[in-house]
């Protein structure tokens, strides 16, 4: 059993290896036929003298940094001149790149995915599998968490969190450097639809299903007495695959718009982009279920399925983002912050983020109806503006936190105002122009550019770069505690309005700390559980393994008849109690 | 405004001065030798098991204390003087005081066994204690625990946790004999032998042999047997710490007398949690009950004497919890280890021989008195409200449902339990429960 586990180590690692490895493989070169077949003939004059035709690239790295730069040198031109109809828009760099690439790795798309992924899963499910058996007996197992390099902020877990970050930035932003990878899930694009070839997005969604699923069966060998844990797992391992990766894929095959059935506004923030809108509702009378789908989830599955269950109906059972929390995350739960205070800034950040995708939603339907609006705002205006907002809080509510001596408020507010300033910064990269956009020494606000600037702040930055890339720093949950807008609306019905809570049981708990610990939420649930005061939180995603981990079987998860759900603390045991 | 002085922040002195500032004005401080702040005693194997460190176990952050003007000592008391009203600092110094609560806890016993003070000898108490334990457990290759108790079994899983073989001696026929009834011994013995430790029952411990160097090299047993070990660990109870009254005009016995108001003989002097024994307990319970619960239900109810409203102390029905690596454990009421002349019980065991449950009830009256329950979770409320109204076995088994806590979708049991109930009791039968769609669909 052990050699077993031993050697799906050392295949996983080989698979691992050969995965960082094919990002530098290859060579490239580029032509006359490639550029003229996907460069389109008017901007094929000017970039053309940039360009240097039929020579062979050893690093992908330098061949990309050529293709950007030329690129780059017509749109700062464009822009210094005012010539806004010859800025260059399109993704030539990550096309022409992958046009060009030659070499081990485009040639043996298959042998390379049967490599790394292939023989990768085996090697990783060699390594879980046995557990079941070597592990000893069905049972909590955290034993050594806090002392592993991985799971406790140790080396590994930074060396991974900085891997995982650096992935999500050349994801987002720099795809052509990434080609090689995309390239070799080409062959799972191919069997799903043919007639596409895969993309930066594919990539994306394969790796997440991967991970989701591999994960998966770890989860489900931890947790294999606690049928709770195990349907709940099956459960998002389904939704992902089969909702989020394998049929959007089919249906467009099938020549239907790409559409998760499982995701919602306003998580899904370009559901009412004019060109998501037009797609679905051009697309006869699927596109228009679709649409309409869309909008029932949250307008009447929300609060309908909160009401009887609980966010956890989405959050653990269904949500791609939880899924991979769930999973993948799963080894870094006890991190999360139980502390006062990170609990108000996660207040102050999510229903910001909720108020500011409504409000960007609101402005993009506006255009999509009406007439587009347009006005600027002088840069330093509006950086000032998050940092007044900040100040005054913190002022007025001062006397709230006596005991926050320069604590982590303050810092919050020193961070909004640094992501601000940062963002002014980068707006001034001309990468980044695109997501910031200024001119000069303003920003030009209209809805397109709010939009975009959504796009960039809360869907790329803070769900993908933050939210998981952050796993082995800050917790598996950092974008559905901290960002995630639809987890605010569900939180706020589950405050409010349902009939889910956690119950304690009376007078059995022992203050241990193991719920609090491994609640990935951060919420202090011992603070409740020592009172005998039943646990209703807006953030809590009913992931139930504060239950599970309990050793005196005191929590419960229920959904029961809503009165009384608000109970007094009270601890039973003690008949002559006065307070 | 009086100065209220607290000995000991477990539990017991936590409860007592955090309500005693939801009650009054009072100035407030609380002493320890032990740890600057307040942490779960009950959690010492999970921080050595790498299931969390010693910060997850403060109950409290740190800044509560200064917030409800708690103050904090870090500090031994070498002794009180009683009459002068003050305590008296190992290292020096004194603390005058209106009101004293002693809420000192308990001490693990030795019973003088030869070789028990040499090193890699230890008991499992306090936080001290866990940091020898690491010490103490580095690079050996086999450790021997002595005491068929709670804190031995978590020591054995400790130990199970970093792969040093353990060896358990267990006086008792099985596992925690002098509690538990046998059946329920004998499933928590078979789950300690599949974790693989050396089970040895109905044997003691005889010395313990040095190495030459102070330190353990081996133990002999009464049977004549040596087991070579680098470890031992003395689980056999604990007692309450009294020493600060010992030669004192407070009265003691094995634990500091109290009245039902938790007062000693003593004017202003309380005693609270595991140190205290009560002169007159009530007939359900007993004069020292070394648990959590009975820290925390003293703390609550000190703090009404203490701030004007005489408040006796009360407890309702007996409860306990517990955890043998796996195999939780709860108690609701009284299960004697052997029955009593007038009492019957109904034990129904799981086929996977994990789970079982155990109900004593009176003979005549067929009223219920208690339960016990392994692998399976009850309600707390429930239970207690049962056995106050005195509900009669049938009672009860028909309506176990009610007072299930297992988690969503677990497997349950109450049809087969009641099944068996009708077998054995023909005369009396009850309806059995039929399984809900999703639970057919599932099982
Ligand atoms: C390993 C372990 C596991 C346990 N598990 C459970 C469980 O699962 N369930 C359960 O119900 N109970 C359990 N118990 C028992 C439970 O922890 C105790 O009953 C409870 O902690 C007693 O609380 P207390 O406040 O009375 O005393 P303590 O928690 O012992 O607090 C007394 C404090 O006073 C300090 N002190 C004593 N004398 C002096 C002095 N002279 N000067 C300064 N400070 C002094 C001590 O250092 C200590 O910090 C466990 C105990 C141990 C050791
Ligand atoms: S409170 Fe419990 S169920 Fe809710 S998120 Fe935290 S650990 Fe999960
Ligand atoms: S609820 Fe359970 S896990 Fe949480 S502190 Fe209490 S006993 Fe420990």
């Amino acid at each position: 059993m052990k050699a077993i586990r031993f050697t799906g180590l050392i295949l996983f690692l080989f698979s691992l290896s050969l995965f960082l490895a094919s990002f530098f493989m290859g060579s490239y070169t580029l032509t006359h036929e490639i550029f003229s077949s996907i460069v389109k003939p008017e901007h094929q004059e000017m970039l053309r003298n940039s360009y240097e035709f039929d020579r062979p690239y050893a690093s992908g790295i330098t061949f990309v940094n050529h293709l950007k730069k030329g690129i780059d040198e017509i749109n700062v031109t464009a822009r210094a001149e005012q010539r806004w109809g010859d800025i260059i828009y399109d993704d030539y760099v990550s096309t022409l790149t992958r046009a060009s690439a030659t070499g081990a790795v485009t040639e043996n798309e298959l042998l390379f995915f049967m490599l790394i992924y292939v023989v990768g899963t085996m090697g990783a499910l060699m390594f879980i599998l046995p557990q079941a058996k070597l592990a000893g007996p069905p049972g909590i197992r955290h034993n050594h968490i806090f002392h592993n390099a991985l799971n406790n902020r140790g080396w590994l877990g930074m060396l991974s969190g900085t891997l995982l970050v650096v992935f999500y930035i050349l994801l987002y932003f720099f795809p052509a450097y990434i080609t090689n990878w995309i390239i070799i899930v080409n062959p799972v694009q191919k069997l799903l639809n043919p007639s596409a070839s895969s993309g930066q997005w594919f990539l994306y969604g394969f790796l997440y299903t991967f991970a989701v699923i591999v994960m998966g069966f770890r989860m489900l060998v931890k947790y294999r007495h606690s049928r709770y844990q195990v349907f709940r797992t099956i459960s998002v391992m389904f939704f992902q695959l089969a909702f989020a990766f394998v049929i959007p894929e089919l249906l467009v095959r099938l020549n239907q718009p790409y559409f998760d059935f499982k995701n919602m506004w306003p998580l899904d923030y370009d559901f009412f982009d004019a060109w998501h809108i037009n797609m679905l509702t051009q697309s006869g009378g699927l596109g228009i279920f679709m649409f309409a789908w869309g909008i029932t989830l949250f307008v009447i599955g929300v609060p309908v399925f909160v009401y009887f269950f609980g966010k956890r109906w989405y959050c653990s059972w269904v949500c791609g983002c939880g899924g991979l929390a769930e999973t993948a995350g799963d080894p870094f739960r006890q991190l999360s912050d139980k502390s006062t205070e990170a609990w108000q800034i996660e207040r102050l950040l999510i229903h910001g983020v909720l108020v500011f995708g409504v409000i960007m939603t609101i402005l993009v339907l506006y255009n999509f109806f009406g007439e587009d609006f347009y006005f600027a705002v002088n840069k330093w205006t509006v950086l000032a503006f998050p940092a007044i907002i900040g100040a005054g809080l913190f002022f007025f509510h001062r006397k709230k936190f006596p005991y926050m001596k320069g604590g982590k408020v303050r810092n919050v507010i020193v961070g909004i105002v640094g992501f601000f300033t940062l963002g002014a910064a980068f707006s001034e990269v001309s990468v980044f122009a695109k997501y910031m956009p200024v001119d000069g020494n303003n920003f030009n606000f209209s809805s397109g550019n709010i939009r975009t600037m959504y796009g960039f702040m809360i869907g790329s930055m803070f769900s993908g770069v933050i939210g998981t890339g952050f796993y082995p720093f800050m917790g598996n949950r950092v974008w559905c505690r901290f960002g995630c807008p639809l987890a605010a609306y569900l939180g706020l019905v589950q405050r409010f309005k349902s009939k889910f809570r956690i119950t304690t049981n009376g007078g059995q708990c022992i203050s241990c700390g193991n719920c609090s610990t491994y609640c990935e939420m951060g919420i202090d649930v011992r603070a409740y559980a020592q009172r005998g005061q039943n646990i209703i939180r807006s953030s809590c995603v009913g992931c139930g393994v504060c239950s599970a981990v309990c050793p005196r079987g005191v929590l419960n998860l229920e959904n029961q008849n809503e009165y009384g759900r608000f109970n007094q603390p009270i601890s039973l045991g003690n008949v002559n109690k006065i307070i | 405004m009086q100065h209220i002085v607290i000995i000991g922040n477990g539990i017991a002195g936590i409860t007592a001065a955090r309500n005693i500032r939801k009650l009054s004005d009072d100035s407030i401080t609380v002493i320890s030798g032990e740890t600057d702040y307040f942490f779960s005693r009950t959690a010492l194997m999970y921080i050595y098991m790498g299931h969390m460190e010693y910060r997850h176990t403060k109950p409290y952050e740190d800044w509560f204390w200064e917030k409800n003007r708690i103050e904090l000592k870090r500090a031994w008391v070498s002794s009180v003087d009683f009459d002068f009203k003050k305590v008296i600092f190992s290292k020096g110094g004194d603390l005058a005081y209106d009101k004293l609560i002693l809420a000192t806890g308990s001490q693990s016993n030795k019973f003088g066994w030869p070789g028990q003070s040499l090193n890699g000898v230890q008991g499992l108490y306090s936080y001290q204690d866990l940091e020898l334990m690491e010490k103490n457990t580095r690079n050996i290759s086999r450790a021997v625990i002595v005491g068929g108790g709670l804190i031995g079994i978590e020591m054995a899983e400790m130990l199970h946790s970093r792969n040093i073989p353990v060896t358990y001696l267990i006086r008792e026929k099985c596992f925690w004999g002098g509690i538990l009834p046998v059946e329920e011994a004998k499933l928590i013995d078979r789950h300690i032998l599949e974790h693989h430790i050396d089970l040895r029952v109905e044997v003691e411990l005889k010395e313990i042999i040095d190495d030459g160097n102070g330190r353990v090299k081996a133990i002999k047993t009464k049977n004549g047997d040596t087991i070579e070990c680098q470890f031992v660990g003395l689980t056999v109870g604990v007692h309450p710490n009294v020493d600060l009254v010992k030669d004192s005009p407070v009265e003691s016995d094995r634990g500091i007398l109290v009245n039902e108001y938790l007062q000693t003989n003593y004017p202003d002097v309380y005693a609270i949690g595991d140190c205290a024994q009560m002169r007159n307990h009530l007939p359900h319970r007993r004069a020292i009950e070394a648990v959590w619960y009975v820290g925390r239900m003293m703390g609550e109810t000190v703090a009404g004497t203490i701030t004007g409203t005489q408040t006796k102390y009360q407890p309702g029905i007996w409860f306990n919890s517990a955890k043998f690596f796996d195999i939780e454990y709860q108690t609701y009421g009284t299960v004697p280890n052997q029955l009593r002349d007038n009492e019957n019980h109904f034990y129904w065991e799981c086929e996977d021989k994990k789970k079982c449950i155990k109900i004593v009830f009176n003979k005549e009256t067929n009223i219920v008195s208690g339960i016990n329950l392994f692998g399976i979770r009850n309600r707390h409320e429930v239970w207690s409200k049962w056995l106050g109204e005195g509900k009669t076995l049938d009672y009860v088994v028909k309506n176990l449902e009610t007072a299930n806590f297992d988690p969503e979708f677990f497997k349950r049991y109450e049809s087969d339990i009641q099944a068996q109930y009708n077998q054995q009791f023909p005369d009396k039968p009850i309806s059995i429960r039929k399984k809900g769609f999703l639970e057919k669909l599932l099982t």
